[in-house]
């Protein structure tokens, strides 16, 4: 019942949002070239996927998307778990850590580009960096968050690392760590496609430059759609993963 | 030699530049199999001497030495039981149970079924794929009590462990772990500032007060294992324990009178 109703409201508010797209198209006085309706944006849409381009792009934006924001929740989990059981190290680590994470992945851009080279890779390290520092810093809050009365349990049957990593700190920590993550692919997948119009020739991002220099404002729409649809995919896809983990550990929330 | 043995231990805190001391000149000697209870008002020192005891806590000076070793860390032969449980949330009963036994080179039915067995003596049979979230406090505190006793452990150290538990449910769990207590043959040191719950669990009650932290006295309990809450011999004993910390009104006798 809850599901039916949700998607209710999911209808609707889309249906808003063409239909305002639409009231848009109709009052503005802009060419068809420029601003297309929804409907011409539909039609670009099919084309895409008709002479497979869309899928090509997908999938190469997909590929990047996770070795980027895999390795980075990975690694920044591992650096996270250490940093947070050394809370000394860590007070050297943080005002650096605090320096480069207000500063937005894009300003890397250029930097990255010259060193790597346009392709895969300035889009995966874009993706890296923007996913790392949220997930490192609510790892880190996350394990200095656990209650001690763990670490007497632990201590008091003998359980030493890396025992005490598995059994106690990663489950104990988890659901912080679980929304640094999840604020993560947010971030993630908005840089993904600011990566990609700079430092790639491939992908979704690029597809919206490739659409801006050949005029045809259908395709970019049809993308930025695209882009909508995949980032809510990927967030509820994260959403499930999160609740059988959170319910295999009796459902601690 | 006494199995364990407290001579002359002192700890002192520091905090804001002023000291603390909690435990003051504290000796205290514990027979194998006692079951002794640290009672006191908060500040006199009884959990950080259980601390000290389980090896969470060093103390400044002085020895605290089990079985003539001194406690320098806390041990797999000496399980401690907290008030907030310590249960993981993330796994059943029955996993929470297994947790000492994991170190242990065991194979893992043998595993499940010692934890089968000591759920079944805390009377949680049936509960094994449950999760803490799910159970009471006092189930929870079973849980915990199995999960202590599983190990076998030589000593059995007790925080306050009832004290998050309604009346009722408290008395329910002090029958329990007498009769546990008697069955297992362990050594039971339980920190508590209940009075009642002192005399009905204890054969000898540590008194203790408050700045500096100190023993006051040791009171034998000369009741039965078989306990009465309502008897006057167990009035008797607990008016005594009142008079130590001065509960008595003073004008109580000439009411009587």
């Amino acid at each position: 019942m809850k599901k039916i109703l949700s998607l209710k409201n999911a209808v609707i508010s889309i249906a808003i949002l063409i239909g305002i797209w639409q009231i848009a198209y109709t009052f503005s006085g802009y060419s068809d070239a420029l601003f297309p309706s929804p409907y011409q944006s539909l039609l670009a849409l099919i084309e895409m996927i008709k002479d497979g381009s869309l899928l090509e792009n997908i999938k190469t934006s997909m590929y990047r998307f996770l070795s980027g924001y895999v390795t980075s929740v990975v690694s920044a989990v591992l650096l996270g778990l250490i940093l947070g059981r050394f809370p000394s190290v860590f007070k050297y680590v943080n005002p650096a850590v605090q320096l480069l994470r207000p500063i937005s992945p894009t300003a890397w851009m250029p930097f990255i580009v010259l060193l790597f080279g346009i392709g895969d890779t300035p889009a995966i390290v874009i993706i890296f960096i923007a996913a790392f520092f949220p997930v490192l810093l609510s790892t880190v809050s996350a394990v200095g968050n656990i209650d001690p009365i763990y670490f007497k349990v632990a201590k008091n049957f003998g359980i030493r690392q890396p025992q005490l990593t598995w059994k106690f700190i990663l489950p104990a920590a988890f659901p912080q760590i679980a929304n640094g993550i999840h604020l993560a692919i947010g971030t993630s997948w908005i840089f993904l496609v600011a990566g990609e119009m700079v430092g790639a020739q491939s992908g979704l991002g690029y597809q919206i430059i490739d659409a801006r220099n050949n005029i045809r404002a259908d395709i970019l729409l049809a993308t930025i759609v695209v882009i909508g649809v995949i980032g809510i995919i990927l967030d509820g896809l994260l959403k499930f993963i999160e609740n059988r983990i959170m319910k295999a550990w009796g459902g601690q929330q | 030699m006494s199995y364990i043995e407290v001579k002359d231990a002192c700890k002192k805190y520091f905090q804001n530049g002023t000291e603390t001391t909690v435990l003051d000149h504290v000796s205290l000697d514990i027979e194998k199999g006692e079951f002794i209870c640290l009672l006191g008002p908060s500040g006199c020192g009884k959990s950080t001497l259980l601390n000290a005891l389980a090896g969470f806590e060093k103390v400044n000076s002085g020895s605290v030495k089990i079985n003539n070793n001194e406690v320098t860390e806390p041990s797999e032969k000496n399980i401690t039981i907290f008030q907030n449980y310590g249960l993981l949330p993330w796994r059943n009963v029955l996993k929470n149970v297994e947790l000492g036994l994991e170190t242990k080179k065991l194979p893992k039915e043998e595993r499940q079924k010692i934890a089968e067995k000591y759920i079944e003596l805390v009377g949680l049979k049936g509960y094994e794929k449950r999760h803490p979230k799910q159970l009471s406090g006092g189930q929870q505190q079973r849980v915990a009590i199995a999960r202590g006793l599983a190990v076998e452990p030589d000593i059995i150290f007790m925080d306050e462990p009832f004290g998050a538990l309604d009346a009722i449910t408290r008395m329910k769990l002090q029958d329990d772990i007498l009769k546990i207590s008697r069955e297992e043959k362990k050594t039971i040191i339980f920190v508590t500032h209940d009075i009642e719950e002192a005399v009905f669990l204890a054969d000898r009650i540590v008194v203790m007060m408050a700045n500096p932290g100190r023993i006051k006295s040791v009171v034998k309990v000369p009741l039965s294992n078989c306990r009465n809450r309502t008897s006057e011999d167990f009035l008797y004993v607990r008016d005594k324990i009142f008079e130590l910390f001065n509960l008595k009104a003073d004008d109580y006798i000439d009411y009587i009178i």
